[in-house]
């Protein structure tokens, strides 16, 4: 009003106010509009995206394990269990810097390179949002020091899982196996859906075969969840179903005695109960602790195992591959006798060599040097004092074929079928085999190193129960199995072939011969016929580690420890009502009778000790 | 037009004598902001996390901001018309000493420690700066010749360019539009509009290659893609638009906001509260709080087609469209459609300076308001 007062014109100033504020009212709500839209947009137009995007943001739907199932032995003592243990996760989309924390985790605990390497390697595997391995087995100081400083690890947390503990240690390694963290290759073939939530998996032995049942049902839970990843509430739960629970033929009590027996030696043992096949002790030494392979096990501690020459990793009881030697006498005999090929009465002259005609060079029994076993030996003579001669001639007399036969039918040449993965099928060499194997025509020279269990032929110890148990149940055939039960269910006896045909008096003749064995005084076992009670029927075994030439004697003191003889055995008592049969073997041992036949006395012990004892219980 | 304060005076009790004239409150806006006010409330409840803690504390600045706006509507505008200089010469000097004084969080400087409290200058000068714009426009000649536009100008960007520096982008930009708003309602020429939108598009580059920081320009990177950085800058547009979309049309209901009840989205009691209502009270709810809003800007303007002067006229214009502004951009922001910048959305955003300063503005308007007519 002072300037340019002069030439003020208010109507037309407010008039012109008044138009500019109603354009700005125009703008106004042409913004508005445009807000509008946008909401709308996002609200209506794009509602079903967002509102799926801001589930998936607290909705989580993480499994849950189910804990794995649980091994007992026949008295329901626990052999495989579940026990909790921590481990340090870390969820990388709560971490804003993964490195860092990781670097901060290792100033409070200690993280080794290796674990970083692994957990890098399985976070590529891993869904978002899950949680990582990074520590396993956190000590419980671990654990307080991480509760502590928990504030600056944002994105690390412990998380507690059951984990499988055998409280055995290395007592049944072998038979009942270890879990182990599902590897690369394990992830390829496994179903992935099943094993959400759970990172191991049975890897050998009953763990690995019976994998699907001892896993259960992974359950899941919907959980909602803050930014922080915290779990406020749990929207919905599928409970996770136990895996099954196994109990097994397994007597802890004999399995201890027998790996006590075996200590610093090397060998395998099977006692099989006869009435079932079920499999009462198996044993391959030397073992190893399972429970180092749980949660992964050291490079060091993992190649002093896989180095040792011992190879305590190597089950032998099912793998392990060795000529019966003379073990396999009584199964020839029988197979002679059924088929009249030999009669109890007949006898031979024993001067310690075997001619074949057309051969030069004499096969020779391994009392060659003291004249053979002389005069008038027949089947029962031959069985009792391990005849090599007599068999020798038994053997080219009855043919391969006779005796592959009755091999066969006794289980060997061919698995078990016991539920133990991995299990090696031995040899029953026979015409067929030899051209498909090597190529060559079978010839009488193969068939009388086959007649005392060695040449070609191989077994497992194993199979050398389950050949025991055959002649001790008289020809019935059974599959050994560790199971009895699942869940409490007992499981059926399995049977895969009709039983062995044979009379009952060649059943009474070879089983007195094998009673003698260990009874009489000229009995290759005698030495473990001492304060016995009851009876066994046994018979002795020598297999050659190495071959030796038929001029030279064998002289242990002149060859290395690793190449004596192994020391076999196989038994089954009480010899008048059989209830156990053992078939074992001891590396290296030279002879059955010093080396294998008091493990089994030990065993057999055990087992009639805890029968009588159980029918205490029962009166 | 000219009367002295005195005749003034004698004429008016003669006029209105309704209790609300002699009280000098204009009743629908009161009961316009209240209405907010209480919406407000009960979002920032659930924002909260039902927080009792921060709606009493909101509360209490509410009342605070509630007499203040009384008191102030007691003073004739003419009051603020000549003493308006004063405010704004006091509030640019505090504005420096900030620069030198200041103390701040998360890397901006922005408060004066008083010892009893902390003062924002910048805060201030949100109403320093329209107040003085109005009230040397208002006694020129409209449309303002090329000398006072130029003074306008400058008035305007010497705070502007000094609140950008704290950093503060947001409040930097709000006092710019009062400024514009103030220029353009006092009847800017087209030439300098033209000149200004060109000025503009060239501030664009400058802007980018000189003043911003590179927060502020990754701010804006992230409005273009927030996908490429989920778990950085773009975290909160991306949480916030999921937030509103899965709101829908009615909403999740009153604090059952997953969103924002789970902390997926950020500053939920702050910045980012409209997408906390949105959430829960779906479009319905938006389009119910904009309708108070344009209510609340719709009352404004008629108070300023109303007013008795030209600086009352202005004054009030360019609060309503200032007021417009925080809306506009903060509802921008969080809907994914404008930059993040620091911008509460007007009495539901928790913070204390930023009510009282809002009902500060609104009792000068109700003063304009209840001006009596001049005969």
């Amino acid at each position: 009003m002072r300037d340019g007062a002069a030439f003020s014109d208010p109507a037309r100033e407010r008039f012109m106010f008044a138009r500019r504020l109603l354009f700005t009212a125009v703008i106004t709500v042409l913004l508005t509009a445009l807000l509008i839209a946008r909401y709308f947009d996002l609200q209506i137009s794009r509602y079903e995206d967002f509102a799926t995007q801001s589930n998936n943001n607290r909705v989580l739907v993480r499994p849950v394990a189910p804990s794995r199932g649980l091994i007992y032995d026949r008295n329901s003592k626990l052999i495989a269990d579940n026990r909790p243990s921590y481990n340090l996760t870390i969820v990388p989309e709560r971490s804003s810097d993964v490195d860092k924390l990781l670097a901060d985790l290792g100033e409070v605990i200690s993280i080794s390179e290796r674990d970083i390497q692994r957990f890098r390697k399985r976070l590529k595997q891993r869904r978002p949002f899950e949680k990582t391995n990074l520590r396993f087995n956190l000590s419980e100081e671990e654990r307080a020091t991480l509760a502590v400083n928990g504030h600056r690890l944002v994105g690390a947390e412990t998380s507690a899982r059951l984990k499988r503990f055998y409280p055995d240690g290395e007592l049944f390694s072998h038979v009942v196996g270890y879990v182990g963290r599902i590897n690369e290759r394990e992830t390829q073939t496994i179903e992935a859906v099943k094993y959400r939530g759970t990172d191991s998996i049975g890897k050998i032995g009953l763990e690995k075969f019976y994998e699907q049942k001892l896993l259960g049902d992974v359950g899941s839970e919907q959980v909602e969840t803050n930014a922080l990843g915290r779990v406020t509430r749990v929207l919905d739960k599928t409970g996770a179903v136990s895996g099954d629970n196994l109990t097994l033929y397994l007597d802890s009590q004999i399995q201890q005695v027998g790996h006590e027996a075996f200590k610093d030696k090397r060998g395998a043992l099977v006692a099989i109960e006869i009435e079932t096949g079920g499999v009462l002790a198996m044993i391959s030494a030397p073992s190893y602790d399972p429970n180092l392979f749980v949660s992964g096990i050291s490079q060091k501690n993992y190649d002093s195992l896989l180095y040792s020459p011992d190879r305590p990793l190597f089950d032998r009881a099912v793998r392990g591959q060795y000529p019966p030697g003379s073990t396999i006498k009584p199964l020839f005999g029988l197979t002679a006798l059924q088929h009249n090929i030999v009669t109890p009465s007949y006898k031979i002259k024993d001067n310690g060599y075997f001619y074949f005609k057309g051969i030069e060079r004499p096969w020779r029994d391994h009392n060659f040097a003291r004249g053979g076993h002389g005069d008038g030996v027949d089947m029962a003579k031959a069985i009792i004092e391990s005849c090599n001669i007599y068999f020798y001639g038994l053997g080219v007399k009855t043919g391969i074929d006779l005796l592959s036969d009755y091999g066969t039918q006794f289980g060997l040449g061919a698995t078990t079928g016991i539920d133990l993965p991995g299990e090696r099928p031995g040899i029953m060499p026979s015409r067929a085999w030899k051209k498909g194997a090597r190529g060559q025509s079978w010839f009488n020279g193969d068939t009388i190193n086959t007649s005392i269990g060695q040449g070609f032929m191989l077994a497992t110890p194993l199979q050398l129960a389950v050949m025991s148990a055959r002649i001790a149940s008289r020809g019935e055939v059974l599959t050994p199995q560790l199971v009895k039960a699942i869940n409490g269910q007992e499981q059926s006896l399995l049977k895969t072939q009709s039983d062995i045909n044979i009379s009952k008096k060649h059943w009474d003749y070879m089983h007195r011969a094998m009673q003698d064995v260990v009874h009489s005084n000229r009995g290759t076992a005698r030495s473990i016929s001492k304060g016995l009670t009851y009876r066994i029927a046994g018979k002795t075994g020598t297999a050659q580690a190495i071959s030796i030439d038929a001029e030279d004697k064998y002289d242990s003191s002149k060859i290395a420890e690793r190449q004596w003889d192994h020391a076999l055995f196989i038994a089954f008592a009480p010899a008048d009502d059989p209830k156990i049969a053992i078939g074992l073997i001891v590396e290296n041992g030279e002879h059955g009778g010093s080396a294998a036949a008091p493990i089994a006395r030990a065993v057999i012990d055990a087992y009639m000790q805890s029968t009588s004892s159980t029918t205490e219980i029962n009166r | 037009m000219y009367r002295n304060d005195f005749v003034r005076q004698l004429n008016s009790p003669g006029g209105d004598r309704r209790p609300s004239r002699i009280m000098h409150i204009d009743i629908p806006l009161l009961l316009i902001l209240i209405a907010l006010c209480g919406i407000g409330l009960a979002v920032l409840y659930s924002a909260s996390a039902e927080s009792i803690f921060y709606v009493k504390r909101q509360a209490t600045f509410m009342l605070i901001g509630l007499f203040a706006m009384i008191g102030i509507a007691q003073f004739q505008p003419r009051l603020w018309e000549r003493w308006s200089i004063f405010i704004y010469i006091c509030g640019l000097l505090s504005l420096v000493a900030v620069l030198f004084f200041g103390v701040g969080a998360k890397g901006a400087q922005r408060w004066l420690d008083l010892g009893v409290t902390r003062f924002q200058p910048s805060e201030l000068m949100k109403i320093a700066v329209p107040m003085t714009l109005a009230s040397y426009l208002g006694k020129r000649h409209l449309p303002p010749r090329f000398k006072h536009v130029s003074i306008g100008v400058i008035a305007t960007l010497i705070p502007v360019l000094l609140v950008a520096r704290q950093p503060d982008l947001g409040t930097s930009l709000i006092i710019f539009s009062s400024g514009f708003f103030a220029l353009f309602l006092a009847g800017l020429g087209k030439r300098y509009l033209l000149s200004t939108a060109l000025l503009a598009m060239a501030a664009v580059p400058t802007m980018w290659f000189y003043v911003m920081y590179d927060y502020q320009k990754q701010r804006v990177l992230t409005l273009l893609s927030p996908e490429q950085d989920k778990l950085g800058a773009g975290w909160n547009i991306m949480q916030s638009t999921t937030a509103i979309g899965s709101g829908g049309l009615s909403g999740k209901g009153w604090t059952q906001g997953t969103q924002s009840q789970l902390n997926f989205l950020p500053e939920s009691h702050t910045d980012f509260i409209i997408a906390v209502l949105a959430e829960e009270f779906g479009l319905i709810g938006v389009l119910g709080m904009l309708a108070l809003y344009l209510l609340l800007i719709g009352r404004c303007m008629i108070i300023a087609l109303n007013a008795q002067s030209m600086f009352g006229r202005i004054m009030a214009g360019t609060i309503s469209l200032t007021f417009f502004v925080y809306i506009f951009v903060n509802m921008g922001m969080v809907s994914g459609i404008l930059p993040v910048v620091g911008a509460p959305l007007p009495f539901i955003s928790y913070g204390g300076t930023a009510i009282v300063t809002l009902f500060l503005g609104f009792g000068i308007l109700m003063a304009i308001s209840t001006e009596p007519k001049r005969i």
